[in-house]
């Protein structure tokens, strides 16, 4: 379900607009609020669900497939480390979901810049950046020539 | 130049009752641009929908007494310390343009209806005040303009683009502006130069006011009732539909702490 924007609830503070991988959330050039452009491009990730610090991101299904009347709505409680849904269906039922937003300590994940270059020897190798250390293990397995079926190479 | 009144140096040229008028026809333009706004938006009557929706769906009776005390909180920290943005800059931006804007309107009211000529001299603060509003308006609305706004921060473009959403920050900013620098080239003796920012002072502050169905101007009437919609649905239970705040989750571990794996 792709998702959509309640224009009173927004502030246009422009979250969504950075964390969308689809590059789909814009600010609207009248009311600067945000909206999504192309809601059939939504990768359905919900990030900006989650990003949104005024609960104005909300999902809907497809109107040609999916009956309006439901709602999913998003709760993200970063000091509690939560994330809470509320999946309310058309028949008046609903759902509550509380799941952890991530499960290693904050500030704990290095980010790139904080690693050092890789040596241009590094940068002719199979393996990714900082593998395998970065995978906590001695070496990734990996063929030898000897290893291969004869006349493959 | 700061504690010179401009609209009573101004009366030797432009009687003070045109002054006046000016001012009543630019509130008459706010009344009858933010009705106008309110009817063609539909907003009072989407409010007022969302009001009884909450009531019926209510999980909780909100008292007359909790009802002043939100109403308190929203004008306190809603309104007054525009406590709905999340970043900081912005937050500092906004409250800095908006009280400038209200001291910067204020004063000038003050000094052409009470003193528009120099034979009923304003006290040195008034003049000293509109001055200081108009320089928070620059500061709060050039910060924004060219550093905050999420046209330009968020989706990278020029901060000389202009859309509809930025009628209002322009014309404020460029209200003020003007503003200062009729009066700056209004006391140093400079006719010509006074004549053209006066002239520049005149169409910005009409547009500011004369746009209102077309900007955002009405948003400093919207958004206490928004912000004061959200906390009675907090109050009142209905939350507007989000999840019930997580009770402190166990099985999570404490992941701001130590980290954890499960």
């Amino acid at each position: 379900m792709p998702t959509f924007v309640y224009m009173t609830s927004c502030d246009g503070c422009g979250h969504c607009v950075d964390i969308c991988p689809s590059d789909i959330m814009h600010i609207d050039s009248i009311y600067r609020r945000a909206y999504n452009i192309e809601p059939n491009m939504c990768w359905e990730c919900y990030s900006c669900v989650k990003a949104c610090p005024q609960n104005a991101i909300d999902c809907r299904g497809y109107a040609d497939f999916a009956p309006l009347g439901h709602s999913v709505r998003v709760l993200r409680e970063p000091e509690k480390a939560t994330i809470s849904w509320k999946i309310k269906f058309r028949d008046g039922r609903e759902k509550d979901f509380v799941s952890p937003i991530r499960t290693t300590a904050w500030g704990s994940i290095k980010s790139p810049a904080d690693y050092a270059s890789p040596t241009p020897a590094a940068m002719n190798s199979q393996e990714l950046a900082h593998e395998p250390e970065a995978l906590k293990i001695d070496a990734l397995p990996a063929l030898s020539r000897d290893r291969l079926k004869q006349g493959l190479i | 130049m700061f504690t010179s009144n401009p609209f009573a140096e101004l009366s030797a040229s432009v009687p003070p009752t045109v002054m006046q008028t000016y001012v009543v026809v630019m509130a008459l333009l706010v009344a009858g641009g933010t009705l106008f706004d309110i009817m063609h938006k539909k907003s009072a009557r989407f409010f007022f929908s969302n009001w009884r929706k909450s009531k019926t769906k209510a999980t909780r009776q909100v008292s007359d007494g909790r009802m002043v005390s939100i109403a308190v909180q929203t004008a306190v920290v809603d309104v007054m310390a525009s406590g709905e943005f999340c970043n900081m800059r912005r937050r500092i931006a906004h409250l800095l343009t908006m009280y400038g804007f209200v001291i910067y309107v204020v004063t000038t009211a003050i000094m052409v209806f009470a003193y528009p000529t120099p034979a009923t001299p304003a006290p040195a603060s008034l003049p000293t005040l509109w001055y200081i509003g108009a320089l928070m308006v620059c500061l709060g609305g050039y910060w924004f303009w060219f550093f905050i706004r999420v046209d330009v921060a968020a989706e990278g473009n020029s901060p000389f683009r202009f859309v509809r959403a930025d009628l209002f920050i322009v014309a404020l900013v460029l209200s003020a502006t003007f503003g200062l620098m009729w009066a700056y080239a209004q006391t140093r003796g400079n006719p010509t130069w006074a004549t053209v920012f006066l002239a520049l002072y005149v169409i910005s502050t009409t547009v500011l006011f004369g746009s209102i169905p077309w900007s955002k101007f009405s948003h400093m009437f919207f958004k206490p009732a928004a912000a004061l919609q959200k906390r009675v649905a907090e109050a009142n239970g209905t939350r507007a539909n989000l999840p019930p705040p997580a009770e402190a989750p166990k099985i999570y571990g404490r992941v701001l702490g130590q980290p954890r794996h499960y």
